[in-house]
């Protein structure tokens, strides 16, 4: 090539070929032929909420807890361990699978301080970008080790649930969940679904405040539907993404995993501090897969460190930190207990009042599903042009899947809620 | 770069099966739990359900994951775990690139500290998501930090940014959208680089390459061969280049190189993908230090950055990078912006809020700003002054071989030239750790005397 030949001459200054320094040859754009991607079906709401100028306009799209104002809240619990961390200012690298005490804390939490599992050792856990990370370090490891594996996904769920299993290269099935007659859970069809999966597949499982129908299974379903994974062999994953936001009681919340724990399953379970802590941007989350023994669990964990390591090496210490340095304080720890049940009581209040207000309206329909469901989101069962009605007149943006987080609203806004959801569907 | 992932055999659905049998014993022939794959009717179900299976709770399944084997140590990270392992009191950590003080202890820059205390002191602040793109104003803060102010491809809004975790994220990012929408997927990659570089791309789908960059003989650049391997790599191909510093060798092109290196590019075509992350470091200034970025810049031509703060602000368990693409037009990098954000949410959905709201406060704030460039100098001045040490201290035993290099080099790193044997006989004898491949962090003196001891007796002819 004329351009090695012009090196080995040492007489780089002399060449005429190579361009003149001030333009680049390549005239036209690398990737002038990349098409805008669509807007994010949730995070694009909020975008659009912002964008409105109406003072009437109401946010019920994502899913981040309000105060009875419309405000969001920064827990009291977190605010004190700021103030404890900020003196210690590490800002060292933490080790590729996260902050050993976070871990250590998160564990107690999902899985009960006096869990054997975690006495034994047994559990290959690590520090994620909260639940999303958990759920997508998961799925590259499911991939890699068990390549020929697919997962089933419930229909509805979260969005990017698809988006993570999809990136991960792992084939997706669903199963079904939500009964839309009923607005409630289609236990038999779910059962029948699982029962016909190839034995041996993998379960996302929403562990409880099922997003976004709101809709769980009772204890006794629980149970059978563990009774049924034992005799396929099915593979749990949990997703808990709402512990101490549902019932407003984190024992209670873990309920199903400790049913499939007792049953002998070995599950997996990804865990967010996103809505139950406040801590939505230090994106602080846990992976964690149950193990036959320690060593197996050493293995396991070693490998998890090995698909982090290439996506961002290590994870963030700001969340982690407020994470342990809440849950390893008995007094702090008591602080958050009680503010987590303020934020389940006030949803709970919220959904009592606008199926009060929607049946004050005399709709004609059943609002029996509001207070049926749980967590941060209610399954309206309006449909997209209905959302679009809601947000087109009166101001309100939503997913267009019709539902509704809960957080979102408030006694100041109960009533306008009800009023503009009776006008579309009466 | 020998691969780390231990592929497992699969676990058969018999093996799992045989593995229930073993622990469940005795209550266990129903057919439900036959290994056919069709599913079990209504009557078997309801049997299973009244069969009596007595379990410990321990003792259901094994495990699907029983065969998963231990991954190795991370080469890089691995020292540190092993330096925190050694119960020796003259231990000394060579190995990751994180700054210490002359004292030996970690540093928060002051600049840091203060930043952090006006963020904790502020009641409104909160803690929501961010969005997928990151925090906007330390996006905007962040490209022009690397691209200079008045950069035309910012002036005319032609760059996308957006907030990764890091280094290592943007890159990651970075490689995930050009695996997805562009043309060529071959990443051309210096000899030696930074150990998690090709494994970063290979996730991201990408095919990693090399090109020569270090000659051992000269401990400096191999300009021929890199010319020579750029020239042959594929019209299109993919470069990654150290904007400065480079990792982990400390030699960098001179400017005249850079230019060279630069319509080499741009006339095969050849699509730049920088990773910056000692900007300031290097030679204590920022504006320098981007020198080559900003030349490839000024041609008007399309590149990848990948930038981290976690060594020039000290925040690196912060996670702070950015991600900047320069594209021909506004309506490109529009478009390009949007397709990032698909790979961002099925990833982590948004990136963390806290290092990113600390370089935003110091960036936007001209006293913060000038504090920072202040405290960053004195870093660099003080990693130069222990070249320069090291040096002198060599020169003065009359040390066999040339460590002209040592002041050459520029950057945290320096290349010892050990080999993994001797590597390992430091670690042994001296509980020195550094990477097998014998570069060093400059971090700390103490341990001059102890590699000078070893390099100056030679014990094994090692350098003859």
């Amino acid at each position: 090539m004329a351009f090695r030949a012009m090196i080995s001459s040492r007489s780089i200054q002399q060449s005429k070929w190579v361009p003149s320094a001030g333009v680049a040859r390549q005239m036209s754009s690398w990737f002038g032929h990349v098409e805008p991607a669509a807007k994010d079906p949730i995070l694009g709401v909020t975008e659009a909420f912002l964008a409105d100028p109406s003072p009437d306009k109401v946010n019920v799209g994502v899913g981040a807890y309000r105060d009875d104002n419309g405000k969001p809240v920064v827990l009291e619990c977190v605010r004190e361990a700021e103030r404890r961390i900020a003196g210690n200012l590490i800002m060292e690298y933490l080790p590729m699978g996260g902050s050993s005490h976070m871990i250590e804390e998160s564990l107690k939490l999902a899985y009960g301080e006096d869990s054997d599992f975690i006495k034994d050792k047994r559990i290959a856990a690590v520090q994620a970008l909260s639940g999303t990370g958990a759920c997508r370090l998961f799925a590259d490891f499911q991939k890699r080790f068990l390549p020929d594996s697919q997962i089933y996904i419930p229909v509805p769920t979260w969005a990017n649930h698809h988006n993570i299993w999809r990136d991960a290269r792992v084939p997706q099935n669903t199963f079904r969940y939500y009964h839309p007659e009923t607005k409630g859970l289609d236990f038999s069809s779910l059962m029948e679904d699982i029962k016909n999966s190839p034995n041996g597949s993998f379960f996302l499982l929403h562990a409880c405040a099922h997003n976004p129908t709101g809709v769980d299974p009772s204890e006794e379903q629980w149970r059978e539907i563990s009774h049924l994974f034992k005799s396929k062999n099915h593979f749990p994953f949990f997703d808990m993404a709402y512990q101490g936001f549902a019932s407003g009681n984190p024992e209670r919340d873990a309920k199903a995993i400790r049913i499939f724990l007792d049953d002998g399953h070995l599950i997996g379970c990804a865990q967010s501090f996103a809505k139950n802590m406040g801590l939505y941007g230090q994106r602080a989350g846990c992976l964690s897969i149950l193990c036959d023994n320690e060593m197996e669990a050493v293995a396991v964990k070693s490998q998890l460190q090995q698909i982090g390591r290439p996506m961002y090496s290590n994870p963030p210490v700001h969340g982690a930190l407020i994470v342990s340095t809440i849950l390893g304080d008995p007094e702090l720890k008591k602080l958050w207990l009680q503010e987590v049940k303020g934020m389940a009581d006030r949803i709970i209040g919220m959904r009592t009042a606008l199926r009060e207000n929607l049946e004050k309206l005399g709709s004609p329909l059943s609002w029996e599903h509001i207070t049926n469901q749980i967590g941060m989101f209610c399954y309206s069962g309006m449909s997209p042009e209905q959302v679009d009605r809601l947000t087109n007149e009166y101001h309100i943006y939503m997913t267009r899947n019709g539902r509704i987080s809960m957080a979102g609203v408030t006694t100041g806004n109960v009533g306008y809620l009800a009023n503009a959801i009776h006008e579309v569907t009466k | 770069m020998d691969e780390a992932i231990m592929r497992v055999d699969r676990t058969s659905s018999e093996r799992r099966l045989s593995t229930l049998v073993r622990h469940l014993g005795a209550g266990l022939s129903s057919p439900s739990c036959s290994p056919s794959h069709t599913s079990i009717s209504t009557e078997q179900f309801e049997n299973s359900k009244n069969a009596k299976i007595s379990l410990s709770p321990m003792a259901a399944f094994g495990s699907v994951f029983a065969n998963v084997v231990q991954a190795p140590e991370d080469p890089i990270l691995g020292v540190t775990v092993a330096y925190n392992k050694d119960p020796s009191p003259l231990k000394v950590n060579l190995g990751v690139g994180a700054y210490r003080t002359e004292e030996g202890k970690p540093l928060v820059l002051n600049v840091v500290k203060k930043a952090e205390q006006s963020l904790i002191n502020d009641p409104s602040r909160f803690k929501e998501y961010l969005p997928i793109t990151g925090l906007a104003e330390f996006n905007k803060l962040s490209a022009k930090l690397i691209f200079g102010a008045d950069s035309p491809a910012i002036q005319e809004n032609r760059v996308a940014t957006v907030q990764c975790l890091s280094g290592t994220g943007s890159l990651r990012v970075g490689g995930e959208f050009l695996a997805k929408h562009y043309h060529e997927r071959s990443i051309y990659i210096p000899v030696p680089t930074w150990g998690n570089h090709p494994k970063v791309f290979m996730m991201a789908g990408l095919k990693p390459m090399s090109y020569r960059y270090y000659d051992p003989s000269t401990r400096g650049l191999d300009f021929q061969g890199l010319v020579e391997d750029l020239s042959a790599a594929p019209e299109g191909s993919i470069v990654l280049l150290h904007a400065c510093a480079h990792n982990p060798t400390g030699v960098d092109p001179t400017p005249e190189q850079w230019e060279q290196i630069r319509q080499l590019l741009r006339s095969r075509s050849l699509l730049p993908f920088f990773d910056s992350a000692y900007q300031g470091f290097a030679s204590g200034s920022l504006d320098k230090d981007a020198y080559s970025v900003r030349l490839f810049v000024a041609d008007g031509g399309e590149l990848l950055m990948a930038q981290s703060y976690a060594k020039n602000m000290g925040l690196y368990g912060e996670r702070v990078g950015a991600l900047s693409i320069v594209c021909k037009s506004a309506d490109v990098a529009g478009k390009v912006e949007s397709q990032l954000k698909l790979v961002i949410r099925p990833m982590y959905s948004n990136p963390p809020l806290h290092g990113a709201s600390i370089v935003a406060t110091i960036l936007r704030s001209p006293e913060l700003y000038h504090e920072w460039t202040v405290e960053l100098k004195a870093m660099a001045d003080r990693i130069i002054s222990m070249r320069q040490e090291l040096f002198n201290a060599l020169q003065a035993k009359g040390t066999p071989g040339d460590w002209s290099h040592i002041i050459k080099q520029i950057g945290m790193f320096t290349f010892t030239g050990l080999n993994k044997g001797q590597v390992a006989f430091m670690t042994r004898e001296y509980h020195i750790y550094m990477t097998s491949d014998g570069h060093i962090y400059l971090n700390n003196a103490t341990f001059y005397n102890s590699l000078v001891i070893f390099l100056q007796e030679d014990q094994h002819g090692w350098f003859e």
